[in-house]
């Protein structure tokens, strides 16, 4: 496929190796923020490849990640009113809450349909007129711009049933808390390819202007990962801080600003709580009034009280403090099958992805 | 604790199906056919060994580019027995049919099943048809069983890799799961993609023509490559190592995998198999292998090792290296 | 965090069109990427074109990594 297997590139990628060998001296600590690089890293064996001392720590770039106990349980609730779709991306399924998950709600005969994209969920709502529809409304601003969409179509076609249960996410600000939370020593960071089309370069200039660190957004190839990783490399062994893009064929210094413009139709930014990082301020997105009749937290319904396994690690994790290799629950009572944690249960959660992988 | 409850994910070929069976089914009825857990059960008598298999078929949506469920249901059994070896000679049909469902679509099911039969070889021998209340089943489902006959000198089962031995298969990986997968409501894509549901039992007395001495067969179905092979290095106790490079997707399944975020390597086959080898065979084999019409696109992916015992290692395109797993969970179409 | 794809564009029909990714059809909307025309690639994420992919700029990053790698 056109855009993708030129860069997979065996011969490349062994050249880039050879470079990366040749201008790494001392040992560093890179952050890829983003769950797709994590998957794309360990799929293609690139932490085996790279020499030892440069270490790669997986980020919090997880929506099903980090979206709280509470989003997840709001779902469940919902799922079990009677006349009510709940319409969901697969990747909530498998989910837990704090006693069931969404796949355990549809084996109790729930109406529970898994989409591809925002726009079906439309179309389940016109289909369904007597029952109200939710869609689960998750994802970073990659995916914010496509429930925007679908918001604004809902809007215009006057449709009443349905909802959308906002837990959507916005990457810098969650940067920021890390680098001022400091926990973690980061010296350079594997930025969202993806988010960034949308968002462009600018909004992390902050991590070089403020915390002196390099950043990178990087396309998701192998080959892409690798030339990332080498211009950190060079900016640290330069001792110079700055956010450069290496994903040029998709990401623009701007970003997507009809997509950017429609997020602003729709939402306004807003405080958010993040799994493991807690509320954190302009990391999720409210209603604009217009809107607000459509979110899903208008239904009055009971939540069961948040429980997490209190061994979970799953929230140092997310910011890099933990390895899975370090939580006593891991590969022992939690596993794919038997996830404590979101970590465990995406497909991109560095707890799966060690599990899988490692 | 809430009562345990069967999910989906039981059915889907991966791990909590294997922890269904092992846990809940097979103790109570564990015996020398059975315990193998070969793909068909070796029954051994006078005249030398008969092989007995059944499935249930269920789909969804019932017809498929390139398919439909009694095909499969015929495919599925043949492909069962002719994995240990044996040649297919008879089925069992069962039908279980939702009040309501079309009379012209039974029929057009049931000529399928007439026509793949017919190619296969095989005589449905037996057969019941049930009818349940509208809401009971879904449409249609569809039980097979099998018997063939063993052919002498031959020993096939998943206990039989070793180090050494190479590792083939017969062709492109995940056309069957994407073609029904092209079919679902709210995935719809357009494209060329048609299941490889086939019999396999002329390509495997083919192979077998050739040499006798291959260790094992398998057909990669629910789970997929990775887990089927996974199957094997357990019951084996040998490690095997697979190339990436070699392992035959289409364009299209491909493309459907990325946009989906879906692994080909763990994608339900209906017409492939993998067959464990000695090396010094393996050339040869091939040969025989492109040579037939189900096999034209075989390649060779890999090697059983004696290093990681009961893993699978992949070494990837780009000269780096991963476990392969048993497929976990079910694999939701995701965004993210 | 989110899987996008290339494709490209055979057919516009308003904000909607037909994209091909390895030989198959999918239908995508086009609010996120009004301004592209039969022949493109965009990406796709989640059904919608999200942004064009650049082939000159493609090309280049290629043509820079194989001279890295050679030298």
């Amino acid at each position: 496929m056109k855009f993708i297997d030129e860069f997979r590139d065996k011969g490349i990628a062994e050249g880039l190796i050879r470079k990366i060998r040749q201008t790494s001296t001392r040992p560093i600590q890179l952050m890829e923020v983003c769950g797709t690089h994590t998957v794309s890293i360990f799929g293609y064996g690139i932490r085996g490849i790279l020499p030892e001392q440069i270490r790669l720590i997986s980020g919090p770039g997880c929506p099903v990640c980090v979206a709280p106990n509470e989003d997840i349980d709001l779902a469940i609730a919902l799922s079990r009113q009677k006349d009510v779709i709940i319409t969901t991306f697969g990747d909530m399924m498998r989910v837990p809450g704090s006693t069931s998950s969404l796949q355990k709600e549809k084996a109790e005969g729930r109406d529970i349909r898994v989409i591809y994209s925002s726009l079906e969920a439309l179309k389940i709502a016109k289909e369904h007129p007597e029952k109200s529809v939710v869609f689960l409304a998750i994802g970073f601003e990659t995916t914010s711009p496509t429930i925007a969409v679908a918001i604004l179509q809902t809007k215009d076609e006057k449709l009443q049933n349905l909802f959308f249960l906002n837990s959507q996410k916005r990457v810098p600000p969650a940067l920021l808390v890390l680098l001022q939370s400091n926990q973690v020593r980061i010296d350079g960071f594997i930025l969202p390819g993806h988010v960034s089309t949308i968002i462009g370069r600018k909004p992390y200039q902050f991590i070089a202007e403020e915390f002196g660190r390099p950043a990178v957004i990087t396309g998701f190839e192998p080959l892409d990962n690798l030339q990332g990783i080498w211009m950190l490399i060079k900016q640290i062994e330069e001792n110079l801080a700055d956010v450069e893009i290496q994903y040029r064929r998709s990401v623009h210094e701007e970003g997507n600003p009809v997509a950017l413009k429609k997020i602003d139709e729709v939402f306004e930014k807003d405080e958010s709580r993040w799994r493991g990082l807690g509320l954190i301020p302009d990391t999720g997105y409210r209603f604009k009034d217009p809107y607000e009749e459509m979110d899903a937290c208008n239904f009055n319904v009971e939540i069961e009280p948040t429980k997490e396994h209190p061994e979970c690690l799953c929230g140092a994790v997310l910011q890099g403090i933990k390895s899975p290799l370090e939580c006593h629950l891991f590969k022992k009572i939690c596993h794919p099958e038997n996830p404590m944690g979101p970590c465990m249960v995406s497909i991109e959660g560095t707890c799966h992805t060690y599990f899988k992988f490692a | 604790m809430s009562e345990e409850k069967i999910l989906l994910a039981h059915g889907s070929g991966g791990k909590l199906s294997h922890d269904l069976i092992k846990q809940i089914i097979l103790p109570q009825f564990l015996n020398p056919s059975l315990e193998p857990l070969d793909d068909s059960a070796k029954i051994n008598n006078q005249e030398g060994s008969i092989a007995l298999t059944t499935d249930s078929y269920v789909v969804n949506p019932l017809f498929f580019p390139g398919g439909d469920i009694g095909k499969l249901a015929v495919c599925g059994t043949v492909n069962d027995l002719s994995m240990i070896g044996a040649t297919p000679s008879y089925l069992s049909l069962s039908l279980i049919v939702e009040e309501g469902f079309s009379i012209d679509l039974l029929k057009r099911i049931i000529s399928s099943i007439h026509e793949v039969a017919e190619e296969a070889g095989v005589n449905i021998a037996t057969g019941d048809t049930k009818v349940v209340e509208h809401g009971a089943a879904d449409q249609l489902f569809i039980n097979t069983a099998g018997i063939g006959w063993i052919r002498p000198g031959i020993n096939l089962s998943g206990k039989n890799a070793k180090p050494g031995d190479s590792i083939l298969l017969s062709g492109h990986l995940g056309d069957h799961e994407m073609a029904v997968l092209s079919q679902r409501e709210g995935f719809k894509f357009q494209g060329d993609l048609i299941s490889d549901c086939a019999p396999l039992n002329n390509l495997v007395e083919k192979m077998l023509d050739a040499c006798s001495s291959v260790r094992c067969m398998r057909d990669p179905t629910r789970g997929g490559l990775a887990t089927t092979l996974n199957e094997i290095a357990l019951m084996s106790n040998v490690g095997m190592v697979i190339e990436e490079e070699k392992l035959p997707v289409r364009e299209s399944v491909k493309g459907i995998c990325e946009l989906l975020g879906l692994d080909p390597l763990y994608l339900a086959n209906e017409g492939k198999l993998i067959a464990i080898v000695p090396s010094d065979e393996a050339d040869r084999l091939l040969k025989v292998m492109k040579n037939h019409p189900w096999g034209r696109d075989a390649q060779m992916i890999g090697k059983v090792t004696e290093e990681n015992r009961k893993k699978v290692v992949l070494h990837t395109l780009i000269g780096g290296h991963r476990i392969l797993d048993m497929l976990t969970g079910g694999q939701y179409p995701r965004i993210c | 965090m989110c899987l996008s794809v290339p494709g490209k564009i055979l057919k516009i029909e308003k904000s909607r069109a037909h994209a091909d990714v390895g030989g198959f059809l999918r239908e995508i909307s086009l609010d996120l990427c009004p301004n592209v025309s039969i022949g493109e690639y965009v990406l796709i994420h989640a059904g919608f074109a999200i942004q064009k992919v650049d082939e000159k700029e493609a090309e280049e990053s290629l043509a820079l990594l194989l001279r890295m790698a050679e030298t």
